[in-house]
């Protein structure tokens, strides 16, 4: 969840442009054939056993045996049984899985949503003005400090702000009956009025440093001599900042609404650090859910089904989200 | 070549944040630069704008700073001053306490180990995959590097009951090596990906004249692949370790005695134990950030850099 593992948004776009560009070097040759003259391509078939193999075993083999678990019951015990499409009408009809689903939403709200328009606001603000009028050493500085709760594993982040929110002596609480406002002192992840709004505090100040370290880096790209020239035809901040950096940046806050959005679908760690989904089902969130049937209820062919609905929801966003910026990008070149 | 390899790439180590394709032929605005020279007006709205966003650096460091203080007052100190206060005096009570009760040398060591291995491995085999797709271009690349995104992607959870009975079942449950052979996979899935377009671009003028020197292909891989990508592979190697050393849900489901646990584990599990006092609690989560704290600080550069160039295609 943090930015490192959130992993790169790679696109096979990626890979198919640096195909093209390859084809069309000074050199002609044939495009088939590998960087190595005189070499028969076949062979090297042999460098790629061990990673493939290495794959089957440990990601195709168990994806496909985790489908079939979905038409099964199965407690772990005895051998599956063969159910058809049972789990999958009970899942359909399943309250808490739906709250889970409603749950993802909220952390959607506090994983991308936040963060990516207030981190705009920030590295513009950072970029543009702190950054020219009060040197880049103080900028720098302050995108590090919002970075930092990047740098911790989920769950420790998590824990540093569970200790904050202890029911009983946690500092909030404290300070809150320091200042003499002790009445608002609350059991903050053990209520369930709380419980979800407290967890998507945290995810915010988790996440907020990732999208501006990446729009930092963008607005490097944007050429001055474009806002200079808004500048000149009297645009202001803001409308330099619609008209231009958004512009500018686009392919950047594709791929951090695109990363964010899998890291919030799957968030796992804190949600089991602080609050265990609870209280009932408050924040309950899929990929707990599927954890909790596995391994509390026993009901792995149930458990099984959660998995594979988030795995279906997650590759829908994501080809969602590629067909959106493959039709943006093509429409640009339109014009 | 794509960005992303770009980034990586030996030649541009030097650049702290990455520019776009052809940063020669744009004007660069970096921090340090100011347009048209010279001291820059400060308006009163610029004093505004400063003072808001060194409040909100506060309110992102108090958690940090909570921290550290507390971890080292007395339960006692903590219940009559409250937590905004500095230690009357050091305690070091709480972080021995918590240090001797989950043996933190060990778990610290399991996490270096699992991270460790995991990177060596992750980075050989993203090698001799790379090499293959990359460089000897075998037919269907396209699809394999699709199949290695998607492993990628998937969220773990959907991988991790038959996981969890396959490692079972050839008695590695409750062993390091379970998770040190998923993560290498996860891991070199990635590392397959970027690899694999960095060497697309390999100088071919230097694969043909080891060729024409006789050098067999396994002789050109160790002796001229690996030798030039080193900086993108010594890159690599400690992105996988970081990523390794912060995973939680598989080495929670795989390593349950103590005996076995990684730091974010240990430290995650012991978490509303009846026996954790107020800043034992507190001292855990110190315990828990400084590795991670310590890695940033040493490998600010790479990482800064790793993750922009993850984002920009």
């Amino acid at each position: 969840m943090s930015a490192l593992d959130t992993r790169a948004a790679t696109t096979i776009e990626a890979t198919d442009a640096a195909d093209g560009r390859r084809t069309s070097r000074r050199r002609p040759r044939r495009p088939e054939e590998g960087l190595i003259p005189g070499a028969r391509r076949g062979t090297f078939w042999l460098y790629l056993v061990p990673g493939l193999a290495l794959l089957a075993l440990i990601v195709v083999v168990p994806l496909l045996w985790n489908i079939y678990l979905t038409f099964t019951s199965y407690r772990g015990i005895r051998p599956p049984e063969w159910i058809g499409l049972e789990n999958w009408a009970d899942l359909m009809a399943d309250r808490v899985f739906w709250t889970s689903f409603g749950n993802s939403i909220a952390m959607i709200l506090a994983m991308v949503i936040v963060p990516t328009l207030l981190g705009l606001l920030l590295a513009a603000m950072l970029f543009d003005l702190i950054g020219r009028k009060f040197g880049g050493r103080l900028a720098s500085f302050l995108r590090a400090t919002y970075y930092l709760p990047q740098i911790l594993p989920a769950v420790i982040a998590a824990v540093v702000i569970g200790w904050i929110l202890r029911p009983q002596n946690g500092a909030l609480n404290q300070v809150l009956e320091g200042i003499g406002l002790g009445e608002l002192s609350h059991n903050w992840l053990g209520s369930p009025d709380t419980a979800l709004p407290s967890l998507m505090v945290i995810m915010v100040w988790v996440q907020l440093g990732y999208p501006i370290v990446i729009f930092m880096a963008a607005l490097q790209r944007v050429d001055p001599e474009l806002y200079e020239a808004a500048e000149l035809d009297g645009a202001n901040w803001f409308q330099r900042f619609r008209a231009i950096t958004m512009g500018m940046i686009r392919p950047e806050i594709f791929v951090v609404t695109l990363t964010c959005t899998i890291a919030a679908l799957k968030v796992f760690g804190p949600v089991f650090a602080l609050t265990g989904g609870g209280p009932g089902t408050a924040t309950m969130v899929p990929a707990y859910y599927a954890y909790s049937e596995f391994f509390q209820s026993a009901r792995v062919g149930y458990g099984a089904t959660i998995a594979t609905a988030l795995t279906v929801v997650i590759a829908a966003v994501s080809v969602l989200f590629i067909l959106a910026q493959h039709r943006m990008e093509k429409k640009e070149e339109g014009r | 070549m794509t960005t992303i390899a770009r980034e990586l790439d030996p030649e541009h180590r030097d650049v702290e944040l990455p520019t776009d394709a052809a940063p020669a032929r744009r004007p660069r605005r970096d921090l340090r630069s100011r347009r048209g020279g010279g001291p820059t007006r400060r308006t009163p709205g610029d004093w505004v704008v400063l003072v808001v966003a060194i409040v909100l650096g506060f309110f992102i460091a108090v958690p940090f700073l909570l921290i550290l203080i507390n971890s080292f007052k007395s339960p006692a100190d903590y219940n009559s001053s409250g937590p905004l206060t500095l230690p009357t005096e050091f305690y070091f009570d709480g972080i021995v306490r918590f240090w001797e009760r989950v043996d933190f040398p060990a778990k610290l060591w399991n996490s270096v180990f699992i991270s460790g291995l995991v990177a060596v491995f992750a980075v050989l085999l993203s090698m001799l995959n790379a090499f293959a797709l990359g460089i000897g271009r075998v037919k269907g690349r396209l699809w394999i590097v699709v199949v290695i995104l998607l492993a990628n992607m998937l969220p773990q959870e959907v991988l991790l009951y038959p996981l969890y009975f396959m490692f079972k079942q050839v008695g590695l449950y409750d062993n390091q090596w379970a998770v040190i052979i998923i993560f290498t996979v996860i891991q070199s899935a990635f590392g397959t990906y970027l690899l694999a377009s960095v060497y697309s671009t390999f100088p071919r003028e230097l694969l043909e004249a080891a060729s024409l020197d006789g050098a067999s292909r396994w002789q050109i891989l160790w002796r001229v692949v690996f030798p030039i990508s080193r900086p993108t592979l010594s890159v690599l190697l400690i992105f996988f370790f970081i990523w390794t050393w912060n995973e939680f849900l598989i080495p929670l489901t795989f390593l349950v005695s103590n005996a076995t646990q990684t730091v974010p584990v240990a430290i995650t599990v012991l978490q509303g134990d009846r026996l954790m006092d107020v800043t034992t609690t507190s001292a855990s989560a110190l315990l828990g950030l400084i590795p991670t704290l310590i890695f940033f600080l040493i490998f600010q550069r790479t990482l800064t850099r790793g993750i922009t160039a993850g984002a920009v295609k």
